[in-house]
């Protein structure tokens, strides 16, 4: 290229290069690297407000002996460990009839199944709060249909209040998901199936030998993708439970408690840095391992 | 074999339609319950009541609905621009000029995706108050305005872009800046139109990061105007339904204008 014959266009090119990214990585340091750092930092300091003193570990002691954030530990993990699987092979299967071209109505399907992710989370956590009252539309629909016999208390007991957190990010990303694996079925050749087909093997084998191994590598992608959402969930279970996480903990989630550690009471930076250092080693390992795995495909 | 092929039809009819019932009830519920008073709505009724006039009186007196409207329309729109301009550029940038030492700052920009937001608040609202900007929505957009997924689906794209239009511009004396202003953006522009519904939703619908920064009632957003009428210890749930329609319609709306671009934007990261 002509650019690169004398010193001076060189380094005019160069000049230019740096300026065309300047904005971003001014920003990006600023506002992301900057923190993340400031949060280490302030892990080792313990107190309320802005009367800090160096504690070193103490606060890692800390959490060891803190029983509310072993609650948010279990349940964000009891979240992503239930939830994700289920949603991830939801969405494959309806990915995987929505591809038979076959059917009619399949735009219609597509778009309806797709339309939660459009809803933003605050609304759809409210709307979720009122359908699953004690009286409200989705105990009376299962009791007229015979599945429950007293109506379930979504929002009293911990159990059910678990289960309806997870039932609401379902209900939100399954068809966010979907659309990843229909574009990743489209590449896949209707030969395959047309050949196995004819071979007499029945759809839930096609489903289990042909399309969940030619995914593998989209699977694993919205695996970890929707693993490090859940991890930081926070909008819905605020929402859901007026920023409690009730009833007695049992859907506070680690951001919710940094939250509230931070904004609810006198303020525990340190503490809450502390906390939020455990979110960035779990999110840490898993884009490592989305890592190495992308790696070990190309 | 052919009652069995019209049982697997049936079957894959009547799963498809239960998942489409199921994601569309929620937004029929919002709207029914829109006309129903607060008791019907947490009792359960299914049917559309008489309350609506009320309950849009009832919002509209309770909350100043322009100026939150407004207050989300410019935080969501300016947001929005200022992120696709910068990363855009940045995007571009790092693909046209190659070298080793910006390849190296590029890897660290990507490091930065797996930053969880929880583990910036803090630092970020300490940030804030130091520089008196809680409270305002400068404070909400400063940090949403360089995101390393856009600067990677930005560098992804323009990998398409063709550099003899680049060459040739290059001929006729332009600019660096200028081939970027005046030929890249208006060649790319379904690439951004992909980017500005992606990021036009995520700032529309941003909720932590504005529930700690903005605290009066003059700053307020659609989204903390929803999640704090809902989180009364009796809320109206008619009148908090209004609020969530309010709050879904401009997503809803450019998801069916845009649905393509929704689409493509979302899967630019897997391409």
């Amino acid at each position: 290229m002509a650019a690169g014959k004398t010193g001076g266009l060189k380094r005019y090119h160069d000049l230019n290069g740096w300026l065309f990214i300047a904005p971003s990585v001014l920003l990006i340091a600023i506002f992301l690297v900057y923190p993340i750092f400031r949060s280490l930092y302030l892990s080792f300091f313990s107190g309320k407000g802005m009367m800090m003193k160096f504690a070193g570990f103490g606060n890692v002691v800390r959490l060891w002996n803190d029983p509310v954030f072993i609650q948010a530990l279990i349940n964000t993990v009891t979240f992503f460990v239930v939830q994700v699987p289920i949603m991830i092979l939801l969405a494959l299967m309806l990915a995987s009839v929505l591809n038979n071209e076959k059917l009619k109505f399949i735009g219609f399907f597509r778009t309806a199944i797709f339309l939660p992710c459009v809803a933003s989370l605050v609304a759809y956590s409210v709307l979720f709060k009122s359908m699953f009252s004690v009286d409200g539309v989705v105990n009376q629909a299962l009791m007229t249909i015979g599945l429950i016999g007293s109506p379930i208390g979504w929002l009293t007991e911990p159990f059910w209040a678990k289960v309806l957190v997870i039932l609401a990010i379902t209900w939100r990303w399954t068809g966010y998901n979907m659309i990843f694996y229909l574009a990743a079925l489209q590449n896949i050749d209707k030969s395959i199936y047309e050949a196995a087909k004819i071979d007499g093997v029945p759809a839930w084998a096609r489903f289990v030998y042909i399309t969940i191994p030619m995914l593998k590598p989209v699977i694993l992608f919205t695996t970890i993708i929707s693993t490090i959402g859940t991890i930081q969930l926070f909008d819905e279970v605020y929402n859901l439970t007026e920023g409690k996480g009730g009833p007695a903990n049992s859907t506070i989630t680690l951001s919710l408690y940094i939250y509230n550690l931070t904004f609810r009471f006198m303020p525990s930076f340190g503490y809450a840095a502390t906390i939020s250092y455990v979110i960035v080693i779990m999110v840490a390992l898993l884009s490592f391992l989305q890592f190495y795995a992308a790696r070990d495909r190309s | 074999m052919n009652t069995s092929r019209h049982f697997g039809t049936a079957l894959q009819y009547a799963f498809l339609g239960l998942a489409a019932f199921l994601s569309i009830f929620p937004f029929f519920w919002m709207l029914v319950s829109a006309s129903n008073t607060s008791i019907d709505i947490i009792g359960g009724k299914t049917s559309f009541g008489a309350a609506f006039r009320t309950n849009v009186v009832n919002f509209f007196t309770q909350v100043d609905v322009p100026l939150v409207f407004w207050n989300s329309t410019k935080v969501a729109v300016l947001a929005t621009v200022l992120t696709i301009v910068v990363s855009s550029l940045a995007g571009y940038g790092f693909e046209m000029f190659k070298s080793k030492a910006r390849e190296r700052v590029y890897s660290l920009v990507l490091l930065t995706l797996m930053i969880p937001f929880g583990a910036l608040m803090i630092p970020l609202f300490l940030m804030m108050a130091k520089t008196g900007l809680i409270n305002t929505h400068i404070a909400i957009m400063l940090p949403t305005i360089a995101s390393a997924f856009i600067i990677f689906y930005f560098r992804q794209s323009t990998k398409a872009f063709p550099t003899e239009l680049r060459d040739a511009a290059k001929v006729d004396g332009l600019k660096e800046w200028q081939i970027f202003f005046y030929i890249y953006m208006p060649v790319m522009r379904s690439t951004y139109a992909a980017a500005f519904v992606i990021v036009f939703m995520t700032n529309w619908n941003n909720y932590l990061w504005p529930l700690i920064v903005l605290q009066s009632n003059e700053t307020k957003t659609i989204t903390l105007v929803v999640s704090s009428l809902a989180s009364a210890y009796y809320p109206d749930y008619g009148v908090v339904m209004i609020g969530t329609i309010l709050a879904t319609l401009p997503t809803l709306f450019v998801f069916f204008v845009m649905q393509r671009q929704f689409v493509q934007g979302m899967l630019g990261s897997v391409k």
